[in-house]
């Protein structure tokens, strides 16, 4: 067994500065009834090495670092710290032996400051003056800085991830473990990030690095264990790897190419959008700035930009979520729609997908035929007379399914029973079979996995080939890249004029993502104008 | 002259079981549970507490067997709402109602007897002083450990690590789990303070307010200081300034009676909780971000194993 580890081990022995890994799990399970999250992992972590975890959603990364950190007990196998087995109680003895953890959803707290919330995440043996002395210095030291008397509420989701990254850098662990940290960060913001990394390899820390972003981990991890369905895939050297290969490797199988048809045409203006500002909704929102932008039919047009930015309230706005006092800010299909409600925009021909699927695309506890009328019932022939046409919702249902192979365990189950890729593509996949003019997609493959985004892209391409308009707001550069004809970025509210996806470079991208301009002099000259 | 410390003196003595029982509540809420129950742990406490001053005598020894009846009141909340996951407001509602059958069956032998009420401070010199002498030296036990209380209160919420982790609790209670702290234990020693305090206040009604029980003598003190916690948005600090104005209103509106000022008393009555909304409407429309009220407030929390 020892042996076989060593040999899939892709790390030369001569490079390991201990004769045993710093971690190591043997054999380790975790069952959830019947249900096996983590089925008999064997991994090592070796001193000054960056381990990257892959896997699809549901493949078990989370449980087996949860099993590491002492959040869940194992039900078999076992966990080697520096050699010797450990038996974690919880994760303040994790943290005590040296293991840190820094959470993809953020441990923090937003009615407490930043000083108090990293105290909460120390064990309280030094006093609150002397932990805020020394969190100064290790943001310091790092290049990480942090207004330690600041709520978390008031900070942006990059500052949120530096609190949490300083909080687990001063236990000083020799063991670190990121889930997804850089989900949500710009560019430029991942790089300091990497920047961060090298540095606590190179004094000697070991990193457990989980991502979905594949090129990210060619580039910084020395390590790449994949996981499939719970069981350990491989491991490998990623940069022996092609994108492709690991793909294949955490799928199980070819992910199908996403293609656009080439000779794609782009028609009239479907969607304009002349000068619309708004209020925010609510205390925490974003005010719109003067967006203006055509979309033709035959083009998808892509929002970049950091969760945040106003990319929910011009969802809103367009969807007639929220109503604009001058009709003119909002065309559809030529007609004036900022005044117009959601029912009335769909009967022009949108169509509108949410980022949240459960509680905004869908109402979780309703079947999918009844979510299927909850759009539906404005313009496509699901209400006859006040009364609901059963048969042809059931319709609806069955048509998405064949059409975006939505897996279900029946006919007709409540949309909260499907996983996140099916009922994605249940979503998408109701508002393209109602053949819209125009569609407004919000995050349509977020936290979804490969295949099931795959699918979903490549319909998006497809609907516009057939000559509708498509706006997709995503953060995810890459997919951005892979089907948008243009892409512009919002930033305070503010939306960038947008750029031909083929000129979008990632410093471009990144630098109107972080609030900067691209040609500073012309942008003064302008408000000085 | 007289009258004025005589309004002030009692509405230090009504004020002090809204002080003792919303600095409970404060404490509850803060780690982020909601227990509507405090009239009804209340109510026990008062039974309970009379009962026990009664049968030995001692204000001291029933002041005890108040704070143990709230506290295992507060048991059973906890169990409910904690243990087993049920929604806390149908079970802080359940419980009002059980404390006030419960409270009757204890207080039933004890309807119609007198004790002698808690002593008084008195410090020759000091407390003769005209207009402040009694009123700063001459209340019983319960009104000085009820500032101690909240003091204390203050200083644990803000100025301790427990404290710290506690409100975390409050906050979000997926985060705080996250990071390894028991917040089901945490919440059940919060919701037992908030369970015990509940019984002080309640017991400090026959034992110092009136000297005898009737059922149904705490008399919606209960919800009022419910309405105080968020009156105060959850501060200390306001809380106290809350539970005196709420203590003068009552007062007020009983002497308003008596000068025969044309307002009629049921809306004397209602502006404590007018009071509450209004302060809500305030507070919510200052509010620039981040939340008031504990952002965990009244919800669910199940642990993964």
């Amino acid at each position: 067994m020892q042996a076989h580890q060593r040999m899939l081990d892709p790390t030369p022995n001569g490079l390991h500065s201990g004769e045993s890994p710093l971690l190591q799990t043997l054999g380790l399970t975790k069952r959830y009834g019947d249900f096996l999250a983590n089925d008999s992992i064997d991994i090592d972590i070796w001193p000054k090495e960056i381990h990257a975890l892959l896997g699809e959603n549901g493949a078990g990364k989370s449980t087996l670092v949860k099993s590491i950190y002492g959040l869940i007990q194992p039900s078999a196998g076992e966990i080697r710290w520096q050699g010797g087995r450990i038996m974690l109680s919880g994760p303040s003895e994790a943290r005590s032996r040296g293991i840190g953890m820094v959470f993809q959803h953020f441990s923090l707290f937003d009615n407490l400051t930043v000083a108090e919330n990293v105290a909460l995440g120390l064990d309280g043996k030094e006093s609150f003056k002397d932990m805020s002395a020394r969190l100064e210095q290790v943001s310091k030291t790092y290049g990480l800085p942090l207004d330690p008397k600041r709520e978390v509420w008031q900070l942006s989701v990059g500052e949120r991830q530096r609190i949490e990254i300083v909080r687990a850098l001063m236990q000083d662990p020799k063991f670190l473990i990121l889930d997804e940290p850089t989900a949500v960060l710009t560019p430029q913001e991942a790089d300091q990030l990497f920047i961060v990394l090298e540095r606590l390899k190179a004094e000697g820390r070991a990193i457990l690095y989980i991502s979905h972003k594949l090129e990210e981990v060619k580039r910084l991890c020395d390590t790449a264990t994949i996981l499939r369905g719970g069981k350990k895939v491989d491991t490998c050297n990623p940069r022996l790897e092609t994108a492709a290969s690991l793909a294949r490797m955490m799928v199980g199988g070819e992910i199908k190419e996403v293609k656009a048809a080439a000779g794609r045409k782009t028609t009239v203006p479907r969607l304009v959008v002349n000068d619309l500002s708004l209020a925010p909704a609510e205390a925490h929102g974003v005010r719109l700035e003067h967006i203006s932008f055509e979309l033709k039919g035959g083009e998808i047009l892509g929002i970049a930009g950091v969760a945040g930015n106003g990319q929910d309230e011009l969802f809103a706005a367009l969807s007639g979520e929220r109503l604009s006092k001058d009709p003119g800010t909002v065309v559809i299909e030529g007609i004036a729609a900022g005044h117009l409600s959601i029912t009335q925009r769909r009967k022009l021909g949108a169509a509108f997908v949410p980022e949240e699927r459960l509680g905004h695309g869908t109402a979780p506890r309703m079947k999918l035929s009844e979510n299927a009328l909850l759009t539906g019932h404005a313009a496509s022939g699901m209400v006859n007379h006040g009364f609901i046409d059963t048969a042809a919702t059931l319709k609806t249902v069955d048509r998405a399914t064949e059409t975006f192979d939505v897996r279900k365990a029946k006919r007709d189950p409540e949309a909260a029973s499907l996983s996140g890729g099916n009922l994605q593509k249940f979503i998408v996949g109701r508002e393209i079979l109602r053949n819209p003019a125009v569609l407004v997609v919000s995050q349509p493959t977020w936290g979804v996995d490969a295949g099931a985004a795959a699918v979903i892209r490549q319909a998006l391409l497809d609907l516009a080939t057939a000559g509708a308009a498509v706006l997709v707001t995503s953060q995810d550069l890459d997919e951005l890249a892979e089907i948008a004809d243009r892409i512009a970025v919002m930033f305070h509210g503010h939306l960038s004029a947008p750029l031909a996806t083929v000129d979008a470079s990632r410093e471009k991208l990144g630098l109107l993502m972080g609030g900067s301009s691209l040609e500073p002099k012309e942008a003064a000259h302008a408000v000085g104008a | 002259m007289e009258l004025i410390e005589a309004i002030i003196l009692a509405v230090l003595a009504a004020s002090t079981p809204l002080l003792i029982a919303a600095t409970g509540e404060l404490v509850t809420e803060r780690s982020g549970v909601l227990n509507l129950g405090v009239e009804g742990m209340m109510i026990v406490g008062a039974a309970c507490g009379f009962g026990g001053a009664w049968l030995t005598g001692s204000i001291f020894i029933g002041a005890l067997f108040g704070i143990v009846a709230g506290a295992l009141m507060s048991l059973v909340f906890a169990l409910m709402a904690l243990g087993l996951a049920v929604n806390q407001v149908a079970t802080g509602l359940a419980l009002t109602i059980l404390g006030i059958g419960l409270s009757g069956l204890i207080g039933a032998g004890f309807v119609g007897e007198r004790i002698t009420p808690a002593v008084h401070l008195y410090i020759p010199g000091l407390t003769d002083m005209p207009l402040i002498g009694r009123v700063l030296f001459g209340e019983d036990a319960f009104v000085y450990f009820s500032i101690a209380l909240i003091m204390s209160v203050w200083w644990f919420l803000y100025r301790t690590r427990a404290g710290l982790i506690l409100r975390a609790c409050g906050d979000n209670h997926v985060s705080a789990h996250a990071l390894g702290y028991p917040v089901l234990r945490i919440r059940t020693l919060a919701v037992m303070f908030g369970g015990a305090c509940a019984g002080l206040a309640g017991a400090y009604l026959p034992l110092a307010y009136t000297p005898f029980f009737i059922p149904g003598m705490t008399a919606g003190r209960g919800w009022i200081a419910l309405a105080l916690v968020v009156f105060s948005s959850w501060r200390p600090g306001r809380l106290v300034v809350g539970a005196y104005l709420f203590g003068a209103v009552t007062i007020l509106q009983l002497h308003a009676q008596g000068w025969g000022v044309g307002i009629p008393s049921q809306f004397m009555s209602a502006l404590p909780y007018l009071a509450t909304v209004i302060v809500l409407v305030l507070l919510s429309r200052a509010r620039t971000g981040g939340s008031t009220a504990p952002a965990a407030l009244g919800t669910v929390f199940v642990p993964d194993r």
